[in-house]
């Protein structure tokens, strides 16, 4: 018994690698891609420890200290009322790399089971799912999210729902193309000949083969997202000034380009690092896993 | 190709009625009473039921929804809540800024991608295609307000050879037109590269290297003219991301134009302004859709036919 165990993992180690693996090993070439994902999982632990590494109290006022330059002190400056730009951005990190995370996933799940639903039923449900998400897609995203946030109101929360529902149709679009070639696959026809039922079929059996494309379409969408909220934040419709949203940071700081242009240098960078991280992180993920969507 | 042309405007029929309800609907959506919105804080009720019959919100949703439609296919879509002007009015002397200032960004995005894109096609995996590619992957992820402030603190406030913001001169343009195409000539930059790259391998390209066609005639000639088909199609879409991107960039620089407008009536809760807006976004977006198809079916003999 613990003999043919023991054969059986040798065997599938050496000679069949499993997908994982496969994907492990393409990934693990790409330099550029790796370098991206330990970046954004520093970041993201940064963020998570921000309450106990950031040097200052992200909201404390000290108008002794007032739009200094970068120092031994505060590594960042100070903005107009004195607040730490470095502690602000740590706890800012919170907040963008929730917001990107929060929309994406929420508008991820709901496409992708509109895409699952549309690509499966096929017929009239299909061309209703697909209509709704032409008219979505004709939108501009960034147009769609100030048309929900009127309605909402401005607010990071409101923000959220809005660049969440501008993810959906691309997701549906993505999974339902998947989804299409996948229901005539062999094994697909096998489970519905020994009578697994539709719903069983598309989570257990589809949902699984399009997932690779999901991700990659993920770590782009989080990257763009990250910009979307960062925008609306920065013309006034997303996070609220005390806030230290990046986005907001540099709104609150335009007024004072040229006497101190560090308060939106550094939260400008921070944006632009991090949508950079995951847009090469989304490049590495795609050669690695599917190529076919180059 | 006229019927090609007839199907696809019928195409864009329900498509258009579907946004007109959803910014029909958008006023209703709202929470609180549209009369109550337009007659303002201090109105007593009589002055609401009085806004409410002028404005037909009595009448069943229907009724109002035929209004609205006859209404905005003439143009004509109410008073601005904020500055009590009529919208059109509004909206009328906003357009040409946005528009100028889009079609300069589009056009020296698009020459700059192209540009960027052949080169680093054309000497693929060289230092020429890594700093193209470099500059390519920043410029997509390089936010558009941070790079207008940036360019504000370098070229007004330390060098004094641009104005910060307004309207009027050429100089007005540069850092505006910098700002809003950036995203764009870096997805054109990217885009062209691989179109080129698939467009290279072709046996009508080797062919014509092989008979000693000059390496420049087989660049621009053989490979860019088929390589522009999928670039036209990208043109296309990069002007709905225009679009949008004029609401942040006209927010930095102060322009004139319709995305700030947009922004000030969402800041005013100027209701009648912002339904105007979107439903003329969406078609503006759905015109240039249609023209690039159009241009794309032009272009390619095999959608016209299928």
């Amino acid at each position: 018994m613990t003999t043919t165990d023991a054969t059986a993992v040798a065997v599938s180690h050496e000679a069949v690698r499993s997908p994982l693996r496969e994907f492990w090993r393409k990934f693990r070439r790409n330099r550029t891609a790796m370098a991206a994902g330990v970046c954004l999982l520093a970041l993201a632990l940064t963020a998570a420890a921000a309450p106990w590494i950031a040097p200052f109290d992200p909201a404390a006022f000290d108008y002794d200290r007032i739009l200094e330059g970068p120092s031994a002190d505060h590594w960042a400056g100070t903005d107009a009322y004195g607040r730490d730009i470095f502690s602000r951005i740590l706890w800012g990190a919170r907040i963008s790399l929730s917001v990107g995370l929060l929309s994406v996933l929420l508008g991820g799940v709901a496409g992708v089971a509109l895409g699952l639903i549309a690509g499966f039923r096929g017929g009239l449900i299909d061309s209703l799912i697909m209509r709704v998400c032409d008219v979505l897609l004709a939108f501009p995203g960034i147009l769609l999210a100030i048309g929900i946030v009127a309605i909402l109101g401005p607010g990071i929360e409101n923000v959220i729902y809005a660049v969440a529902i501008f993810s959906v149709p691309v997701f549906a679009r993505l999974v339902r193309g998947s989804t299409l070639s996948l229901k005539r696959a062999v094994y697909v026809d096998a489970a519905r000949a020994i009578g697994v039922r539709d719903r069983l079929l598309m989570v257990r059996h589809i949902l699984p083969g399009t997932l690779p494309s999901v991700i990659v379409y993920v770590s782009m969408r989080i990257g763009t997202s990250i910009l979307t909220a960062a925008s609306l934040s920065f013309i006034g419709l997303g996070a609220q000034p005390p806030s230290p949203e990046w986005g907001a940071m540099l709104a609150d700081g335009r007024s004072y380009i040229g006497v101190a242009s560090h308060v939106t240098f550094y939260p400008g960078l921070a944006i632009f690092l991090t949508v950079l991280a995951f847009n090469l992180l989304g490049d590495g993920l795609r050669d690695a896993l599917d190529p076919k969507l180059r | 190709m006229l019927k090609y042309l007839v199907g696809r405007l019928a195409g864009i029929l329900p498509v258009l009625l579907v946004i007109s309800v959803f910014v029909f609907g958008f006023v209703h959506l709202l929470p609180g009473d549209p009369a109550r919105l337009v007659a303002g804080p201090d109105a007593t009720q009589q002055d609401v039921e009085l806004v409410r019959q002028d404005l037909g919100l009595d009448q069943p949703l229907w009724v109002q929804y035929g209004r609205f439609l006859g209404n905005a296919v003439q143009g004509e879509f109410g008073r601005s809540m904020k500055s009590k002007r009529p919208v059109s009015q509004e909206i009328g002397e906003r357009f040409l800024p946005t528009l100028y200032l889009t079609i300069v960004a589009m056009v020296w995005a698009t020459l700059a991608g192209l540009l960027i894109g052949v080169a680093s096609a054309t000497k693929r995996g060289r230092w020429q295609d890594h700093v193209g590619m470099i500059v390519a992957v920043s410029g997509i992820a390089f936010p558009s307000f941070w790079l207008g402030l940036l360019m504000i603190d370098l070229f007004s406030v330390k060098l004094g050879w641009l104005p910060t913001s307004g309207y009027g001169t050429w100089q007005h343009y540069v850092m505006p037109s910098l700002t809003l195409g950036l995203g764009v000539a870096a997805v054109m930059a990217r885009f062209t590269r691989s179109a080129f790259i698939e467009i290279a391998r072709e046996d009508y390209v080797r062919t014509a290297r092989a008979k000693g066609v000059p390496a420049r005639l087989v660049v621009w000639k053989h490979t860019l003219r088929n390589a522009l088909i999928p670039i036209i199609t990208m043109v296309g879409l990069q002007f709905g991301f225009l679009l949008g991107g004029s609401i942040v960039v006209e927010t930095v620089f102060s322009w004139p134009g319709l995305g700030r407008l947009l922004v000030d009536s969402v800041n005013y809760r100027d209701y009648t302004v912002i339904q105007a807006e979107i439903l003329l976004f969406s078609l503006e977006f759905i015109i240039i859709n249609l023209l690039v198809d159009v241009l794309y079916a032009f272009a390619n003999p095999e959608i016209r036919y299928s």
